[in-house]
């Protein structure tokens, strides 16, 4: 991190800026309202604040740029000196990509699907004919390097869809640092990421900022993420600054109530000791439900192997009103593991027993009862919820279909589900688009309810939530497990969250069980590696983190190589900082058990403990 | 992406099969005998077994349907039953005059309308784009023969350009003449064609620049016509090739109003007449060369849309 100066040349200024948003009736709603700030040479300035805070409207004032439906309406955003609010398209079109550049929250859907990269990373110097092809070219290649891509030679001749989610996010730096631009104006970079990709990011962005020399605004909502980047902050509510300072002075002594709010909101790092202590009160003698043995996979089923296995021999039992936490990377299984619980997709392999009682593989081989107490809660509620129904009868279907419920019945019962999620029994009859995000993630949830379930699988149902929104939904969680006695599978990749609220918790790496065990014990040594690694790279909120964890052994690491569904031996082998040459590779982990703990390594538990 | 293709070149054979067997075994289920419509009501009784037995009528379905698809397969459709004229005959004239009005269609109408729909997509909402709506929806709404009437009325008796009915077919004409004869139709052709294209050109195009590579492009500075042609067009290119290929197809084989409007015989209103004269050789041989057609402008508008896609053409 740089010095904070206040002497530098100012390289964006906002004075008093304001944004409003365009309604249908032409009449005009103010969204941001007056905001001034300064960036300087070498600096990166955040902009943190909740969805709907307009941090992005802000951060896009730099480029001049508005989303459709909103304007500027006064004040000034300065770049260079210039301000950039009157100027026409035409006249922005030299400075955008040149003297200022854009990285967007998801490069998946920023980088065009039918283009190759390269010619996406130098599109705008060479456009701009600030560099010739060749030029832009050797500028790229420098960059890809920088930014430690694998192939760097090659890896620009390639489509977007042919490189991973981290790698195509380190491109889209490339693609904005390509110009030599002055401002970088970056929208939550690395929030889809998973933890440990996020620190290979996050350490490019960083290193490639201070090399070239260039100011940034980080736009987040992600506190930690902010110690570890930004030289300033700006704190963002409905708008309005609130406050604004130094990044050690706003972490370490907040002054507003909204700021102290946000730290407040802040998630414990994963120790043990966290979990919520259970009632053993709806217990029963056979467990809410119990995998056994389960494999499962895509495509045609040939010998009973599917043609791409996902899952590898998962079994998991979840006792009557308790959680089991299922956690990992993108693409470890996690989903698919809800998804052959629901029924959606059959196990290729295994049995599940619902209270003790075989449960069918298949959606359309249960009755209506073992329907009724399975039940799933999406990610979006946004896609999940019908926006053409109104709350009404997103809840009232599931009561008449397995209540056979009729008028005022239905009426009682979406009263007591609205009640039963905290939300005001007027919202019955709104459209789901009436309501915010926490909102409808409490609808999606009580639609669950609504078939009086025994299981419920919550596939990342706070991921896509704000800090503090999120945090409320898990209590809400947490008092309809202490009420209702159901039991969840909690599935995230947010360890935190996981570690707040999770009884047992299941570490799935490729396909397979790492470790699993109670809370607490996942959470102390001994480890499986991979654990360690994740636990490793959940950020804390203090400046100086990244360089500590990034130089660490682990870190180092999980750069190296991707995820690898291997057919034998360890699968976390190619990443694993403790790898022993010739058996990890080679040989299937033996499962080392200890009171209900279980690690697959092939290290002795006893070398397990301790630091790497 | 060669397995795609196989793939999909398989289910466009196992399509043209299928149809095969509803056209033969569907004709065959209609009251009616090929013989005895051949003949006339008053032929005897013998002169009818004959001509059945000369036509393999009198021999099993199964055998029946496999002599009649190894006979198209080589190019012979039969003989009508109306005129004991070989059917690739009367087809071969009218062939001609339909080719040429829906391949001239084709050629200017389809770039037009998609050059039209793509501004549209490209200033949405301004008054170019709404005028646009307007008309190519009243166009939707308006009936082939009222369109061909106005074009008539304001070309033919107002300007006095063109003539308002074909006479003849393509063959011995020159230039000239042709553009005279068949102006008119296939204007009339062209506006129908043009309001699909229209919208789902500017449909397509629009849905794409809604998404957050085009805002990307914007943000990097990239020009609005390049934003267009290079970062839009080639990811809406799969919906806009298939409305090509089925207006194509419908050029071929469902010209029938405007066919009858402009009195120039073509393939449309050749299959008409088959029906009206109970001609089953024709009816077949005809419905399968509409179904060839679809089939074939479909595989073309499907391996567009895969070599459009790197996805598809390069997987992981």
């Amino acid at each position: 991190m740089t010095t904070p100066n206040n002497t530098g040349e100012i390289v964006f200024e906002a004075v008093d800026l304001k944004i409003n948003a365009v309604r249908d009736d032409k009449s005009e709603l103010p969204i941001v309202k007056g905001v001034s700030f300064k960036v300087r040479r070498g600096e990166v300035v955040a902009l943190i604040g909740e969805s709907g805070s307009g941090k992005t409207t802000i951060s896009l004032s730099a480029l001049g740029y508005c989303k459709p439906g909103l304007k500027f309406a006064g004040g000034e955003a300065r770049l260079l000196g210039q301000d950039l609010t009157p100027l026409s398209v035409n006249e922005l079109r030299p400075i955008r990509g040149e003297k200022v550049a854009y990285l967007a929250q998801s490069a998946a859907a920023t980088f065009n699907p039918s283009i190759l990269i390269n010619e996406q990373v130098t599109e705008a110097p060479v456009l701009h004919g600030s560099k010739t092809r060749a030029e832009a070219d050797k500028k790229a290649l420098a960059l890809y390097h920088a930014l430690e891509l694998p192939d760097p030679e090659t890896i620009g001749e390639r489509y977007p869809h042919q490189v991973s989610g981290g790698q195509l996010q380190r491109l889209m730096a490339a693609m904005a640092l390509c110009g030599d631009p002055d401002l970088l104006v970056l929208d939550e970079p690395t929030t889809a990421l998973d933890v440990t990709t996020q620190i290979e990011v996050l350490k490019a962005f960083k290193q490639v900022i201070q090399e070239e020399g260039a100011a940034a605004i980080y736009v987040t909502h992600d506190l930690a993420v902010v110690a570890q980047v930004a030289d300033h902050i700006v704190v963002l509510y409905n708008g309005e600054v609130k406050e604004a300072g130094p990044t050690e002075t706003i972490i370490n002594h907040p002054q507003h109530p909204y700021t102290r709010r946000l730290m407040d909101a802040i998630k414990p790092l994963p120790e043990a000791g966290q979990g919520e202590t259970t009632s053993d009160d709806h217990l029963r003698d056979a467990p809410a439900i119990e995998v056994r043995n389960v494999d499962a996979g895509y495509g045609r089923i040939s010998n009973g192997k599917p043609a791409i296995q996902v899952l590898r021999d998962i079994n998991i039992s979840i006792e009557r009103g308790k959680t089991v936490g299922v956690i990992g990377e993108s693409g470890c299984g996690k989903s698919t593991l809800a998804r052959v619980i629901a029924g959606l997709l059959p196990p290729s392999g295994g049995s599940m027993l619902l209270d003790g009682e075989m449960l069918a593989p298949g959606i359309d081989e249960r009755s209506k009862d073992e329907l009724r107490r399975v039940q799933f809660v999406y990610q979006m509620a946004d896609t999940a919820l019908n926006p053409r129904h109104r709350i009404r009868e997103i809840l009232g279907r599931p009561v008449e279909f397995y209540e056979q419920a009729t008028g005022s019945a239905i009426q009682t019962r979406v009263d007591e589900l609205l009640e039963l999620v905290e939300l005001p029994l007027q919202f019955a009859d709104r459209y789901p688009h009436e309501l915010s995000g926490g909102q409808k993630q409490r609808v999606n949830l009580a639609r669950a309810l609504a078939a009086r379930p025994e299981v419920v699988l919550c596939d990342e149902v706070t991921s896509a939530l704000d800090t503090i929104v999120g945090a409320n939904v898990l209590e809400l969680l947490k008092r309809l497990r202490r009420e209702t006695g159901v039991s969840f599978v909690f599935i995230s990749h947010d360890l935190s969250t996981v570690a707040s609220f999770a009884d047992e918790i299941v570490v799935l790496y490729a396909g397979r069980v790492a470790e699993q065990g109670p809370t607490d014990r996942v959470l102390s040594p001994p480890y499986h590696p991979y654990t360690r690694l994740l636990i490793s790279s959940v950020p804390e909120t203090r400046t100086g983190w990244l360089e500590d964890t990034a130089n660490s052994r682990e870190a180092q690491s999980s750069v190296q190589a991707g995820v690898q569904l291997t057919a034998k031996g360890c699968p976390f082998h190619n990443r694993c900082p403790r790898v022993i040459a010739g058996v990890c590779a080679e040989q299937d982990p033996p499962r080392r058990v200890a009171g209900g703990h279980v690690i697959e390594c092939h290290l002795e538990l006893a070398d397990l403990g301790g630091q790497s | 992406m060669l397995s795609l293709l196989i793939k999909r070149l398989g289910i466009g054979l196992v399509t043209v099969f299928a149809v095969s067997l509803i056209i033969f075994f569907g004709t065959k289920i209609l009251p009616g005998d090929a013989a005895q419509i051949r003949l006339g009501q008053a032929a005897t009784a013998e002169n009818v077994a004959a001509l059945r037995e000369r036509l393999g009528l009198d021999q099993p379905l199964l055998v029946q349907y496999w002599n009649w698809l190894k006979n198209f397969l080589s190019g012979d459709l039969g003989v009508s039953l109306s005129g004991d004229v070989p059917i690739t005959e009367l087809i071969k004239d009218r062939y001609r005059n339909t080719l040429f009005v829906s391949s001239l269609t084709a050629l200017i109408g389809v770039p037009i309308s998609l050059a039209l729909g793509i501004l549209g997509a490209m200033f949405p909402r301004s008054i170019y784009d709404r005028v646009l709506t307007f008309v190519s929806v009243s166009l939707v709404a308006a009936p082939e023969f009222f369109t061909a009437t106005l074009l008539v009325l304001f070309f033919v008796f107002w300007l006095g350009i063109g003539n308002a009915v074909v006479v003849g077919s393509v063959e011995g004409k020159g230039f000239f003449e042709l553009i005279a004869h068949f102006g008119l139709p296939i204007t009339t052709l062209c506006f129908v064609i043009a309001s699909q294209l229209i919208r789902m050109s500017r449909a397509a195009v629009l849905n794409v620049m809604n998404s957050p590579y085009i805002e990307m492009a914007i943000l990097k500075g990239v020009p609005r016509n390049r934003i267009i042609y290079r970062h839009a067009l080639l990811n809406a290119l799969g919906p806009i090739v298939n409305v090509v290929a089925l207006n194509l197809a419908y050029l071929v084989t469902g010209v029938i109003v405007v066919e009858v409007y402009f009195g120039y015989p073509g393939l449309a209103t050749l299959i008409v007449q088959g029906v009206q004269t109970r001609d089953f050789v024709l009816i077949q041989g005809l419905g399968m060369l509409f179904c060839l057609t679809y089939v074939v402008l479909m595989l073309i508008a499907d391996i567009a849309a895969y070599m459009s896609n790197p996805r598809l053409r390069h997987p992981k």
